[in-house]
Order: structure tokens, then sequence, then C-alpha cells
């Protein structure tokens, strides 16, 4: 009696644990298919390399290609040494339990938990305005890389705690100082998970919109420096859409969007493959 | 094999009156031993005695701890190795350690040899070949991995592991070798190979091992350490003798109970 009910209690549980599954898998699907079913009949080679004409109703979306490209650069190129950094820091250098590592790690996690629109305002006010940078992709990349700080430290904090203590032991045991054992044993185990917050980090700035709108702006011409503004590919999108300007370039450009993520997740993940985790 | 005579042998390792905590635990208390050159010698006793402890006060391991102190001296030679004097990473390149488990890191065998050498800065490359042909085959290793120096040292069986890692600790050209029970992870044949490996580079190094097994202790160490936790929990030095002494005429109670394996 006790084991036939039992054995229904988990068929139940599978089952909606199955369900689950499959809904969110469903539901990502759906929403990928609608997109690149509407959006890739607009993407062709003109869409590819023109500039936007007309507000966008007309020409290509190449200036906005390029410029979240580079204002992602910029965001990813600031963020990772400091996060990295600070991950390290945190992990070998303190104590767990000690009041400064507290006291970062809470900040850390603050940051994480702030709205992006948040982020834009600040960037708009201290970076645009104070600091007179003004919409530019310097001030966009900024913003960002403040954006996803919190990201990198902590994906690069677990990766570098997942790294067997074993490791460690062994290279001070052969005599290897603290940065010896850090630079030539801890980060090539801990490299693989760093990157990967780095990747995620990626994918968050190229899809940014409201953090980006206010501190990049929205210019639709191309980007020739790090101080001239820009628009990145979700800003446009935003724009196209909100302001109800053209349905179908929208569509083109959120295809892109998608397929871009996707592209830098598989040569991200080549490259960590072939370069960084060889022989492990 | 003839009678082990301490006596006429220096100490290349010596702790006088050592006491080491951990916080407010007192895990050693008052132990004063002295290792012999060019000889095996054996640290027993029950688990958790503070076995591991003691071996990591040679190459100051236990540092890595946070809140661990050790009062009293220990003498490598006749430095003291708790002193500014000598740098911690020199300590470690003259008194190298052998795992538990066999832990190559996740790279070639090559690199895992040079690994102790580079950190010291040794870049030629003939000269780091040569540490790797000659470490390689004083673990009896060289013929075995010659054509596959570049693969990863994970392919290799858990005993050639092991040999690996002990080459990994030869490569620095120590005077002493610390072996923390590395034979209790494999199976006996490659037991055997390291037991006789360890015989064989007694001629050259001060090797101290910790071991669990009574009968290796008794096969392959020249003189045995029997260490328990008295009655404040704090590890002591029971019994310091050369083995065949202890196992054939234990001079403490306690001893004679735990090699006739009352506890353990």
């Amino acid at each position: 009696m006790m084991k036939g009910s039992s054995r229904v209690t988990e068929n139940i549980i599978k089952t909606l644990i199955w369900a689950a599954a499959l809904s969110v898998l469903t539901v990502l699907v759906v929403i990928i298919a609608y997109i690149l079913i509407r959006g890739l009949p607009v993407i062709s080679w003109q869409f590819l390399t023109e500039i936007p004409r007309n507000m966008g109703r007309s020409g290509g979306i190449s200036s906005t290609i390029v410029g979240t490209l580079m204002v992602t650069l910029v965001a990813i190129v600031i963020a990772t040494p400091f996060g990295i950094g600070t991950a390290f820091y945190l992990a070998e250098y303190t104590r767990r339990d000690s009041m400064v590592t507290r006291v970062i790690r809470f900040s850390a996690e603050s940051l994480a938990g702030i709205p992006s629109i948040v982020y834009g305002l600040f960037g708009f006010i201290f970076f645009v305005k104070y600091l007179g940078m003004g919409w530019s992709v310097l001030s966009g990349g900024l913003t960002l890389a403040i954006m996803i700080l919190p990201t990198i430290i902590r994906t690069s904090e677990e990766a570098i705690l997942a790294v067997p203590n074993l490791y460690r032991e062994v290279s001070y045991s052969l005599g290897g100082t603290k940065w010896q054992t850090i630079v030539k044993t801890v980060l090539p185990s801990a490299i693989r998970g760093i990157a990967n917050g780095v990747i995620l980090s990626v994918g968050r700035c190229v899809a940014e919109t409201a953090a980006v709108v206010l501190t990049a702006g929205s210019a639709l011409r191309m980007t020739t420096s790090l101080t001239s503004p820009t628009r990145t590919m979700a800003v446009h999108f935003y724009i196209l859409a909100s302001e109800a300007i053209s349905f179908e370039n929208a569509y083109g450009t959120a295809a892109l969007l998608i397929i871009l993520i996707f592209l830098i997740n598989v040569v991200a993940n080549t490259l960590i493959n072939r370069f960084i985790a060889k022989g492990r | 094999m003839e009678e082990f005579k301490p006596e006429s042998r220096p100490s290349i390792l010596k702790t006088e009156a050592i006491n080491l905590y951990y916080g407010s635990f007192h895990a050693l208390k008052n132990v004063t031993v002295g290792i012999p050159q060019r000889a095996i010698t054996a640290i027993i006793g029950p688990s958790g005695c503070g076995k591991s402890s003691l071996l990591r006060v040679f190459n100051r391991l236990n540092d890595l701890i946070p809140g661990a102190r050790l009062e009293g001296n220990v003498l490598l030679g006749d430095d003291p190795i708790y002193s500014r004097t000598m740098s911690v990473e020199t300590l470690r390149k003259r008194v190298g350690m052998v795992f538990q488990r066999p832990n190559p890191f996740p790279m070639s065998i090559y690199e895992n040899i040079i690994f102790g050498p580079k950190h010291h800065g040794i870049k030629n490359k003939g000269e780091l070949e040569n540490i790797l042909h000659r470490s390689l085959s004083q673990v009896a290793l060289w013929e075995e991995v010659k054509d596959r120096l570049k693969k990863s040292a994970f392919e290799l069986s858990p005993g050639e592991q092991q040999r690996l890692c002990i080459a990994r600790a030869l490569a620095m050209e120590p005077d002493v070798v610390l072996m923390d029970e590395s034979c209790s992870a494999l199976d006996p044949e490659s037991t055997m190979k390291i037991e006789e490996l360890m015989l064989e580079l007694k001629e050259k190094y001060s090797i101290v091992i910790v071991t669990h097994n009574m009968e290796q202790a008794l096969r392959i160490s020249d003189m045995a350490a029997f260490i328990m936790i008295d009655d404040s929990k704090a590890g002591t030095l029971v019994e310091f003798a050369p083995t065949k002494n202890m196992f054939s005429s234990p001079k403490d109670t306690r001893t004679l109970d735990y090699i006739t394996g009352r506890y353990g």
C-alpha cells in the first residue's frame, strides 16, 4: 500500500517536473521562432551594410551593429580586469568572514540588484553631464562596465573557489609564492568559469537598452571614435518599435541581435575549448 | 636488513619540544624528534592524532590554515625554519612533499615536472629537459612516458600518476621528501612499486612518511615515531625508536596496544 502510493507520488512529481521543463523550452522556442520568422526575410546584404535612412524606415542598420560592438567592447575591456581582480582579492587574499570581504560582497550584490535604468541615469548624470563626456561610446561603455561588474565578480569568485585546495597546496609545497600559485595554478583551473561570466556579461551588454540610450545616445550616423554618440541595436529596435517607425526593420534588428548573441556564444566557447581548456 | 643505528646518523630535521595550535586547539604537544639523514622515518598512530600535522610542520604547510601557530624550534640542518632568515619558498624547495592521492596538475606530464623548477626561475630549456629526464628516470617512469610528455598527466594510471607526483617533488632536488600516506589510494601492485622506489630513493634523500599501514612501516622504515592523543586530546610523541626495535619490543604499553591492533 505504502509502496504503491509512493510510486504514484513519484510519477506525479516526475510529470510535473517534465511539464515545467517543457513549458520553458516551448516559450523559448516560440519567441525565437516568431522573431526569426518575421525578422529573417528583412535581413539582406544591404540591411547589414547600409546605415539607417529616414529614421530607420529604410536603409540598413550597419551603424548600430558597429555601435553595439564598440560599446560592448569598451564595457568588457574595462570591467573584466576590475572584476577578476576583485574576485581574486575576495577569494584568495582575505578571509571569507572578514569585515572587508563582507562589505565588498554586499556592495557587489547590491549593485547586481539595481535596475538598469538607474545605471543609465547615473551614467547620464556622472559621465555624460558631470565629466562632460557627452553621449558617447565611452559613456555608454563605462556605464555598462559598472552594470556588469557584479556578474563578473560573482562568477569569477565562484570559479576560483571551485579550484580544489589541493592544487594550491601542491604549488606551495613546490616552493611557489602566493602570486605564482595564483597565476600558474588557480587561474588556469578557474579560467573557464571566469570566461563564462565574461561571455554572460557580453550578452547583457549587447541586449541592454535603458542604460545605453541615456549614455551612448541614439545617433544614427556611423560612429568614428570613442567620444562620438552612437545607437546600439537594442536601442534601435526599441525606438523603431515604440515610435512605430518600422516594425519590419525592428524585427530584422531583433533577429540579427539574437543571431549575434548566439554567434558570440559559439565563437567564445570554441575559443575557450581551443586555447584555454586544452589538455584539461 | 641490518639493524639501524640512529646514533650513527646526523639528523637532517629536528623539532625541539614543539607545540602546534589550530586556534585554541592544541594539536601537537611537546614533540621532540630528529629525522635521520638518508633513511626512511615513519610517523604512525591512530587517526586524528596529528601525524599529518607533524609532517606539515616540516614544510610549513600548516601556515596555510588560518589560526595555526607553532611554538618551539624546528631545524633543517642547522637552520631554524620558522624564522625570518629562511624564506618559506626556500624551505619548501629543500623539503618536498607527496600527497595522499595522486594529484597531478591538469597539465601535460612535461609541465607537471617543470612546474617547481620554473617557480624558482629556471628558464633554460636544456636544463629543464635534464631535470625532466633525471626526475622521471628516478621514479622509473621515463621509458613509459618519454614519447608522450606533452600528453595530459591524467592519461596515466593512478600508480603512474603518483610516481609522477614523486618525480615532480624530486625535480626540485630536495634534501627531504615528505610522503603523506602516499600509497593509501593505490592498489597493492602500485603500492609495492612505490615502496621499492622509496627504498632506492633513501640512498639519496631523507624520507618521512605518514602511514596507517603497520606492515608498510615495518617493511620500509628505519625509524618510527608513534604519536597518540593524550588525555587533553593533544597529539604527543609516545615513542621514537628504530622501527625493528619498536615492533619487536615496544617500550610503552600504548605502543604495544597500537601495533598489535588493539585500537586505531
